[in-house]
């Protein structure tokens, strides 16, 4: 910008954990600037102590994700121009997750939960085995795909009213993972699967809001996932295959 | 100093309405039930004291709060339609304008009602 006056941008910025204030900054506009960007420029040129997250800075890794004008977002790929309002940022840790400092949400509850949904791969052969022939094409491996994008940003964890109502509640992503791993061809664990998505934080809490297929960066739908999971649970409960 | 930080913007979305519209219409309804049963009750105390209260529903503020609850009624059994379809066959893109369709016909039934009425 030679010459011509720099514009600005007002950034507020959360600083504290669980209690603490927004902190007044002034930060320079830049063409396709992030609001990754905004963060890095406040921490390395006006207060090195602000603590935030971030790794790959291209949308992979999945940490970056703070709560920018009311609303989670990857701020590594969310550009200002989309989501400045009047001049202003605002920029927060993630909803409904612990604070650690400042902009840092301790994610630890998250990938709980991800556990408590039974959201890990259980094998249904040996390393001795041949590997599984499975058909791009078919039905259950195209259903697998629901959440195989996902960064476990956390992005939809904040922006569900019904983790913040029910805090036992596993939350879009967890159950997104339980969904896939449902319809894996090769996973031998459904029926503790489904046990987990049918239990008190399971699918069955879900409001279909959809603020988390309107807010995934990824573009995935844990609303259909979850729908999914009813219908399954509620086969396999009629079944008796599970209580 | 703030408490806490401002995290619910995504409040106020469309799906996010039509869930609140849901649960708030069913307690109405829920809270208008004992109410009906009460006016059934009263059948229980003679003929008279029944038709006394009936005459009472045919004044215009008691016709016009019908339609609201006609509204109620319909908006609440559309959007529940629309969840029992999310919940039990497989997955349909448009449920935004699934609800706006449920919010839509609501109005109409309610609208056909009070036309029917004056």
């Amino acid at each position: 910008m030679s010459g011509a006056a720099e514009t600005m941008i007002d950034v507020r910025v959360w600083r504290g954990a669980g209690e603490g204030e927004y902190q007044a900054f002034t930060v320079p506009r830049r063409d396709s600037q992030t609001v990754l960007d905004v963060v890095t420029w406040i921490q390395r040129h006006a207060d090195p102590t602000l603590a935030y997250r971030f790794a790959c800075r291209v949308g992979v890794c999945g940490s970056c994700a703070m709560t920018v004008n009311g609303r989670p977002r990857w701020t590594c790929r969310t550009h200002v121009s989309k989501v400045i309002e009047d001049g202003r940022l605002e920029i927060g840790p993630l909803a409904n997750l612990p604070v650690i400092r400042d902009l840092a949400a301790d994610m630890a509850p998250f990938f709980d939960k991800w556990q408590k949904a039974e959201g890990t791969f259980v094998p249904s052969r040996t390393r001795h085995e041949p590997l599984e022939r499975i058909s791009p094409e078919s039905a259950e491996r195209q259903a697998a795909d629901a959440a195989i994008e996902c960064i476990n940003c956390g992005v939809c964890y904040a922006a569900c009213d019904t983790v913040r109502w029910s805090p036992d509640y596993f939350g879009p992503a967890a159950l997104n993972r339980s969904w896939s791993l449902v319809n894996d061809v090769r996973d031998a664990g459904n029926l503790e699967r489904l046990a987990a998505a049918a239990s008190n934080g399971g699918c069955h809490n879900c409001h279909s809001h959809q603020s988390c297929e309107q807010l995934c960066p990824k573009g995935l739908n844990p609303t259909a996932s979850i729908a999914g999971l009813k219908r399954r649970t509620m086969q396999a409960y009629i079944r008796g295959e599970i209580t | 100093m703030s408490a806490r930080p401002h995290t619910t913007g995504y409040r106020g979305d469309r799906l996010w309405l039509a869930a609140m519209v849901h649960r708030v219409s069913g307690v109405l309804l829920a809270a208008f039930l004992p109410l009906h049963f009460l006016v059934l009750g009263l059948a229980l105390e003679g003929e008279a004291q029944l038709d006394g209260f009936l005459h009472w529903t045919k004044s215009p503020l008691v016709k016009f709060a019908e339609t609201g609850l006609v509204l109620l009624l319909a908006i609440h059994l559309l959007g529940g339609i629309r969840l029992l379809v999310i919940e039990n066959m497989p997955w349909r893109e448009g449920q935004k304008r699934m609800a706006t369709l449920a919010a839509a016909a609501a109005v109409g039934i309610a609208g056909i009602f009070l036309i029917a009425l004056l």
